[in-house]
């Protein structure tokens, strides 16, 4: 168990930055917007899986809506009112709270909703990366049901999804109805027991993005190297570095695409590496042989800085190194694949995941 | 003819530019009032050149952002946004610094009003909530407001209603809106405004005493300012944007040399003494920074030269064992630390005239340096710079590179990644051209929605609005021609909703001039 305070907030950004794998957007507005909130409220309780009490009912919020629209009308409570419609709906009050995505700005929302409810949050979430659509969790991958979900605005609208045939659909109407409301939603989901929490949530991925951003932090300050850093807190491998000299990216069907071309430098001169990515990086090839794919992490950070890059801010001449780390076993299961796999995506590859040295 | 003039930290330049042609140039040293120096400047050029007949003056100066630093003379502000109920978590100033905001007066209220990405009102605008905030700010003794609508850049409509309001119940109020100068991102552009709003009774004070002292040496031209995008705004328009000069200087300066060098496209590099500049040209203009910028602390949106620094001048200190080459500099004294100027330290400098890339001070002093010494220095100032020039490229095309600055001694006449490299005449007053060159320029920027309007459409009705602006700034409206279109979808919004923005430039429309 620790405290979630304000001093943690600028870490667990940048954890939450490099978890994002690309994707998960600006961090700055909700860092912003966790800082009111704790200072308005107090800090909040972070509890382990194994802590969370045998009858306990929680409940995972999110946020579901544009960056680019969250940037301008930025987000207000509706994290917490979606939570309260949910409780109305089911009639079951949450004794504590969970992320729906450890990867970019959406880490914070949960912890909004925590401070003005005063409950404590699970130290976990239901995906330990980012991906791009609501019914990518590994709770609902291992059987929780998706619905009854509610959605919530900033205005006072808040309607409850009761029922869908798939979490895809859920995912449907949900992204209909968020539009409407002004694209900056958010959504909490029916309680889960202790159980579930532990079959199937990732476990400690708050204090994982913490800790990844302290150790990037620390290494800023004494000068060490930053993955080494990176490395020492989260087992993974450098997969190439170099220097970005080519970029295609476009939006369709609302989700950023394109890929990333980076060509080597020193350890890795003369060779190139080529990332595709769908608002998150998706595979990594270096020679035309793919080296990491989806659900694995691939990850950019600034060479010199060990901050994360994501493909919004990728452009020619930037210093990046690539870093893979595993998934999160829920991930690599057959049912896991099925959801999170490069085959999920379009791609007509299997899951290759990193391999680590010495494994 | 025109007038240029640059007020930098420590040098006053002005320039006359007759037409396409430099026809004389003074630099004075800079006084803290500005105008002294402005004048002491403008005095030797008029003596250069007696009777000669000015047509504008263009002036380029930061000096506006002092106040800021300083926090003096800055306006009591209150900062007003419509936007209930959305965004309450994250009230006006929020993200200031605390000094800054006490400075000012830190007042704001919140009413409903603003509204959508797709422009549907968030709430209607709550006129006798803005009532009872003007009442409010007259009994706080406010004298600058800022009034900033959730996606105004969208439908600035609440924000115009909500000045006629403030003017109609106090008058006095200077109003600053923020669709006026702004972009997307809700705190960067209500900060840039109450900036502006804030800053507006000095901003008013310092034009004037520069219009006034310009009128006593007879000159009665009409008087521009230098903008940060390299464009000029008149004096009107300066008061009641003043932070939009904040980086004038470097925009100033990378637009005089690419006239210098006639360069358009390409890459500038300005090597000083401790620090070397590099910067992108597209079709004139220095390339924009796509990221925030920071103004005594506050957060905003401000478009300036998107360059990259790297500690390397001719005045950077070498030490051979253990290798190192700065970041420490002798800077200004380089004349007299500099081994070939008889000083005692190692720099770049004298590294550069051993090699027989430069030729000053006294050589023989470099003369028994380590050859391999020399070598290797010339090596890593040739690819520390080349890197430099390599991340502010766009592509890996090779490109025009322009040298400018006291330090460009120190580099040979190749550049990996550069097509070819120039060394224009008169670099030393390039900032002072750059001034005096500017042209008038507007900006537009809106979400479309290409389900109900086609892209085309978007972009015709934004250009027409570029334009708008351009011709209200003071452009000659034969003239002005759109130079950017940029176009940014909106992820995870299916309904095609895109961002456009363009920017238009024309030619100083010299209608007020006596001939």
């Amino acid at each position: 168990m620790w405290q979630a305070t304000e001093d943690v907030l600028a870490p667990i950004a940048t954890g939450a930055g490099i978890l994002g794998t690309g994707g998960g957007g600006n961090p700055y507005i909700g860092q912003l917007r966790a800082r009111q909130a704790l200072k308005r409220w107090g800090p909040v309780t972070v509890l382990a899986p194994e802590e969370v009490p045998e009858d306990a009912r929680v409940i995972c919020v999110g946020g579901i809506g544009a960056p680019t629209v969250g940037i301008e009308k930025v987000r207000d409570l509706q994290s917490y009112h979606a939570l309260r419609a949910i409780e109305e709906f089911t009639g079951e009050r949450a004794t504590a709270l969970i992320s729906n995505e450890i990867g970019g700005s959406n880490s914070v929302e949960v912890m909004i909703a925590a401070a003005k409810a005063g409950l404590p949050i699970v130290d976990a979430d239901g995906m330990g990366r980012a991906f791009p659509e609501f019914q990518m969790k590994t709770f609902f991958v291992y059987g929780v049901p998706c619905c009854p979900m509610a959605i919530a605005d900033e205005k006072g609208n808040s309607i409850v999804i009761r029922e869908t045939i798939t979490p895809a659909w859920a995912e449907r109407l949900a992204r209909a109805a968020t539009i409407q409301m002004g694209c900056v939603a958010c959504y909490a989901v029916a309680p889960m027991s202790a159980e579930q929490i532990r079959t199937t949530a990732v476990p400690n991925t708050l204090s994982l993005a913490r800790d990844l951003g302290l150790a990037v932090q620390m290494a800023h300050d004494t000068g060490d190297d930053p993955l080494a850093a990176i490395l020492d807190t989260c087992p993974g491998k450098v997969l190439f570095s170099g220097k970005v000299v080519d970029l295609d990216r476009r939006t369709t069907g609302g989700f950023a695409r394109g890929t990333v071309a980076i060509d080597g430098l020193d350890d890795y001169a003369g060779s190139r590496m080529v990332i595709d990515f769908q608002n998150e990086n998706l595979i990594a090839q270096v020679g035309g042989e793919i080296v990491c794919t989806v659900p694995d992490l691939i990850c950019a950070v600034a060479t010199d800085g060990g901050e994360p890059v994501t493909t919004e801010l990728m452009r020619y001449g930037l210093r990046v190194t690539i870093v893979g780390f595993p998934a999160p076993a829920l991930w690599t299961t057959p049912r896991g694949l099925a959801e999170s796999g490069p085959h999920h995506f379009g791609y007509d590859t299997d899951y290759i995941p990193v391999r680590l040295d010495g494994s | 003819m025109f007038v240029g003039v640059d007020v930098g930290g420590t040098n006053t330049d002005a320039v006359l530019m007759d037409g396409n042609q430099l026809a004389g140039a003074a630099k004075v040293p800079t006084t803290a009032d500005v105008t002294g120096g402005i004048v002491q400047a403008v005095t030797e050029l008029l003596k250069q050149h007696p009777g000669v007949q000015i047509d504008a003056v263009m002036v380029g100066t930061t000096h506006f952002t002092n106040a800021l630093l300083e926090r003096r003379d800055l306006a009591p502000t209150g900062v007003l946004r419509l936007c209930l109920p959305a965004t309450q978590l994250l009230p006006p100033l929020v993200d200031w610094p605390d000094e800054l905001r006490e400075a000012i007066g830190g007042q704001t209220w919140m009413v409903g009003g603003g509204n959508e990405f797709d422009g549907r009102e968030i709430a209607s605008l709550d006129r006798d909530g803005i009532r009872d905030a003007v009442m409010d700010m007259m009994r706080r003794g406010v004298r600058a407001v800022a009034v900033c609508g959730v996606f105004s850049p969208v439908d600035p409509r609440h924000e115009e209603e909500a000045a006629a309001l403030i003017r109609e119940d106090a008058p006095h109020l200077r109003v600053c809106l923020s669709h006026e100068n702004g972009r997307m991102g809700l705190l960067e552009r209500e900060n840039a405004a109450a900036l502006n709003a804030c800053l507006g009774e000095v901003a008013h004070r310092t034009v004037e005493g520069i219009s006034l002292a310009l009128q006593q040496l007879g000159i009665n031209a009409p008087l521009f300012m230098s903008q940060n995008d390299g464009t000029l705004m008149d004096t009107e328009f300066a008061s009641r944007f003043p932070v939009l000069t904040i980086s004038s200087g470097p925009t100033n300066s990378m637009r005089g040399a690419a006239w210098l060098s006639g360069i358009t496209d390409g890459i500038v590099v300005d090597v000083g003494g401790t620090s070397t500049d590099v910067g992108a040209l597209v079709k004139g203009f220095p390339r924009e920074s796509a990221v925030s910028v920071h103004l005594a602390g506050v957060r905003t949106n401000f478009r300036i030269p998107d360059m990259v620094s790297i500690a390397l001048g001719g005045g950077t200190v070498v030490t051979p064992d253990p290798w190192r080459m700065g970041p420490e500099s002798v800077g200004y004294r380089l004349t007299d630390e500099a081994l070939v100027f008889g000083g005692k330290t190692l720099t770049t400098t004298d590294l550069a005239v051993a090699a027989g890339r430069a030729d000053v001070g006294a050589g023989q002093q470099a003369a028994g340096l380590e050859p391999s010494l020399v070598e290797r220095a010339m090596a890593e100032i040739q690819s520390r710079v080349e890197t430099a020039v390599d991340r502010v490229k766009l592509s890996g095309e090779d490109v025009p590179v322009a040298l400018v600055g006291g330090g460009s001694i120190l580099l040979g006449d190749g550049l990996a990644g550069a097509s070819e490299v120039l060394r224009p005449e008169h670099a030393g007053v390039a900032n002072a051209i750059g001034a005096a060159i500017a042209q008038v320029g507007g900006q537009m920027e809106r979400v479309y929605s290409l389900e109900t309007g086609g892209r085309a459409e978007a972009i015709a009705d934004c250009s027409a609005g570029a334009v708008r602006r351009a011709v209200a700034a003071g452009a000659d409206p034969a003239t002005v021609e759109v130079v950017d279109v940029e176009e940014v979808p909106l992820t995870y919004v299916p309904s095609n909703a895109t961002l456009v923005r363009v920017r238009a430039v024309g030619n100083l429309a010299l209608t007020g001039s006596e001939s």
